[in-house]
């Protein structure tokens, strides 16, 4: 292929790492022998092609355009980009979905002890969803939203972070702030920031990830594509590739991962957090998963999706079948296990549920208490006026619920 | 240091100047003279008097008595960063001059134009326990902010039950009217955010105030706004200690005493009450106090309610809109705590309901004939 038809389709290259950043990462795939080439090349000619002498070097330099914004080569044809160049990127997997790793080297090879814990964790988080679901419908808690469907995200993640590393769970550009501080403290730790796919549309992850990029920090973007933000799917959310495509645009490192393969998402964010930190540059990972619960409780998804599509989810692909298969491949699982678990987990979230449930909720006085460090004297005022307000009207309120 | 003091051992800078302010009201005599800059506002020039034992002084103006607190910052808290839009150059204007040379370039540093951004990450800041000084270049532009500052920055501590806080943040601004700035360059939004509790908002009226304040506020255990009276940048000019000190937050300061008529305002307007106080007592023989309120968030109403009941009138001026502007916050504590000592209505001198207009500015602002109008009016009542 001639150099500047190269150089040409290397301007047009969408996904591939930014060009200060020259290795792509171990699991990234190229997708087309022509992108993998021009994602490797950097700076320099294609491999493999007979580039130009140095003597046409010098005249193709007086000719590449010198914007302090942007530094691609010129276009001599009218082409506009499109969305998905290379037909979305694709979703990195280690495990298919009847748990068989697809390849040896990819297979993180945890012990067992550990990918026991990552199963008895995912379990454990769906029968506490379970009993707290069904606790909400009894009017014992108010509100609830279960995870059914995303275990491995959560713990696939979680398990490739340090004890020490902070988590924030939204409040992205908050998260970039913890991250640039704690680069600037040299403390070894990474910050990891979750948000949906329907949190991405919000200026807060146009803000973060820009943040993050110009400021060089060691943070881990994860992004839960679960296909609804509460009744809205992808399809009304986005017109791009997803949430993974516009991490480039922003200079950030990116994969899109199956978030339904623990594996996989452990690899992505080990990875990723290791390479944050040692080299200060925030990277994003979009899990693809799908939610099989409501929204909340106070959502019937009945009323935008069929029944069918959820089972096929439930029952096809689901991040707990896949690893319980792939470790009762390797003989460390079996049903006995299963039913004793099961029956365990349970208990324990049972006996947890009703001693949190017999305790008295804090006293009112709490109610004016860090708002500010130290209390300023008109929220005083204001709770002592409540204090004589129900030493006056107390019987109207659910007083015994709670502590004096 | 000076001399004179003999072997009594010097209070702390903050003690000092209260102990100062207390002699100094006892003298009738507080803040420095003044110069017309611009229509209808007064600067502030000459040495405060009370500030001497703080060692050496140098004449700075608002901007550069900025400089000298965030210069005093870092270099007593080695986490402390400053960041925002154009700050790394010295800031559009110059309130960072020489900062990023100083402290380098980890520690005072543009980001991209993003209020709810910059917000945002310095909210990240403080919660990681370093102290995060955020610019918004203009207050006008601090809205996209807005849901940061209300639902983050201010309720993080509540929320996590003390278990998290990002009370290292502090957020400055440019503020107010400049002659010139029309919509978007004149605002002064501090009543929005005087209903969000969590926050504590400060506005300045002087360098020597700017200073102690703001290094207050940078120190305080929570998020912290600090409105910046962008028309005095460069024409307030004070004899301002070059080490630091503190100014305590949510007190008001009394800058003269008097019996008839009760004056309260913050920033730029302090220096038109000063003038209108003046103006009441040469035409009218009326005998002004006049209050800074200095911290709007929480504020002083301990100050203000005992001066309403020694005097029974009360006016209050902002170049705010009148509905809902601050003034109707103050106007209201008032009437409840003294209602029986009121002479007169309480009297609100402020901006129109209006958005801040261009070419009618002479006509939009609360200057002093309209200050003294209202007094008169009052007196009469």
């Amino acid at each position: 292929m001639a150099a500047s038809a190269l150089r040409a389709l290397r301007g047009r290259l969408l996904w591939a790492a930014p060009p200060r950043v020259a290795p792509a990462p171990a699991p990234a795939p190229a997708p087309t022998p022509a992108a993998a080439a021009a994602a490797a090349a950097g700076p320099a000619r294609g491999v493999g092609t007979a580039g130009p002498g140095p003597q046409e070097e010098e005249e193709e330099a007086a000719e590449r355009p010198q914007f302090p914004g942007a530094s691609a080569a010129f276009a001599e044809r009218l082409r506009f980009i499109q969305p998905n160049v290379l037909a979305g990127i694709p979703v990195y997997r280690v495990m298919d979905r009847q748990g068989h790793v697809r390849c040896p080297d990819q297979d993180p090879q945890l012990p067992q002890e550990l990918v026991l814990k990552l199963y008895k964790t995912m379990t454990l988080l769906n029968t506490m969803d379970r009993i707290l679901y069904e606790s909400q419908r009894q009017g014992r808690i108010s509100f609830y939203m279960t995870n059914y469907g995303e275990e491995g995200t959560h713990v696939g993640s979680a398990a490739a972070l340090d004890d020490t590393d902070l988590v924030f769970g939204q409040y992205r550009e908050a998260a970039v702030g913890a991250a640039y501080a704690i680069k600037r403290a040299n403390a070894n730790q990474a910050v990891v920031c979750y948000f949906g796919e329907g949190a991405a549309s919000e200026g807060d992850a146009h803000a973060g990830f820009n943040f993050a990029a110009t400021l060089e920090c060691p943070i881990v973007f994860f992004c839960r594509n679960n296909g609804y933000a509460i009744s809205t799917p992808t399809s009304e959310q986005y017109r791009g590739d997803g949430i993974a495509a516009r991490g480039p645009g922003y200079g950030l490192l990116s994969i899109r991962v199956d978030g339904n393969d623990v594996f996989a998402v452990y690899n992505a964010t080990k990875e990723a957090r290791r390479r944050a930190v040692a080299e200060n540059q925030p990277f994003l990972i979009e899990a693809m998963t799908y939610r099989i619960g409501h929204h909340s409780t106070s959502d019937d998804s009945s009323a935008y999706r069929s029944v069918d599509e959820v089972s096929y989810w439930d029952k096809q692909d689901h991040p707990i079948s896949r690893l319980r298969l792939y470790m009762q491949g390797r003989g460390w699982w079996d049903e006995e296990q299963e039913k004793s678990w099961r029956k365990s987990s349970r208990k324990k979230v049972m006996e947890a549920f009703e001693a949190a449930e017999r305790k008295l909720k804090p006293s009112p006085q709490l109610l004016f208490s860090d708002v500010y460090r130290e209390m300023p004297p008109h929220l005083r005022k204001q709770q002592a006026a409540l204090a004589r307000h129900l030493q006056q009207y107390g019987e109207h309120y659910p007083l015994e619920r709670f502590e004096q | 240091r000076s001399g004179g003091r003999g072997s009594q051992p010097r209070p702390a800078p903050a003690q000092r100047l209260a102990g100062a302010a207390e002699a100094s009201r006892a003298r009738g005599n507080v803040s420095p003279g003044s110069r017309t800059a611009a229509p209808g506002v007064a600067a502030a020039v000459g040495a405060s008097p009370h500030l001497e034992w703080l060692g050496q002084t140098q004449k700075m103006n608002l901007f550069q008595s900025i400089t000298s607190a965030l210069d005093n910052a870092l270099a007593k808290d080695p986490t402390a960063v400053i960041f925002g839009e154009d700050v790394a150059f010295g800031g559009v204007f110059r309130c960072t001059v020489g900062l990023r040379d100083k402290y380098g370039k980890d520690r005072v540093f543009n980001t991209p134009l993003c209020e709810q951004g910059i917000v945002g990450f310095g909210i990240g800041v403080a919660v990681a326990g370093a102290t995060a000084i955020a610019e918004i270049q203009f207050a006008d532009y601090i809205f996209p902010a807005f849901d940061q500052i209300v639902n983050e920055a201010a309720k993080y501590r509540y929320r996590s039950g003390d278990l998290f806080n990002c009370g290292s943040l502090t957020i400055r601004a440019p503020w107010g009217c400049v002659g010139h700035g029309a919509l978007y360059h004149s605002q002064s939004p501090e009543a929005f955010f005087a209903h969000c509790p969590g926050i504590k908002i400060v506005i300045p009226r002087s360098p020597v105030q700017a200073k102690g304040l703001l290094l207050s506020c940078i120190e305080d255990k929570n998020p912290c706004i600090f409105f910046e009276p962008k028309i005095l940048y460069r024409a307030a000019v004070e004899q301002v200690p070059v080490e630091p000190y503190n100014i305590p937050l949510s007190q008001a300061e009394v800058l003269q005493t008097g019996s008839d008529v009760t004056l309260v305002a913050w920033g730029t307007q302090v220096h038109v009450i000063k003038e209108v106080a003046t103006m009441a007592q040469e035409k009218l023989g009326v005998s002004c106090e006049v209050i800074d309120l200095r911290t709007i968030l929480p504020w002083d109403t301990e100050t203000v309610c005992k001066s309403v009941v020694k005097t029974g009138r009360l006016l209050i001026s902002h170049e705010a809109p009148l509905t809902g502007g601050f003034a109707s916050e103050i106007s209201s504590t008032v009437q409840e705590e003294c209602f029986l000592n009121l002479e007169a209505p309480i009297s609100r001198v402020c901006g129109y309901d209006t958005p801040f207009p261009h070419i009618f500015e002479p006509f939009y602002i609360p200057d002093k004939w309209k200050c003294y109008d209202a007094l008169r009016k009052m007196i009469n009542y």
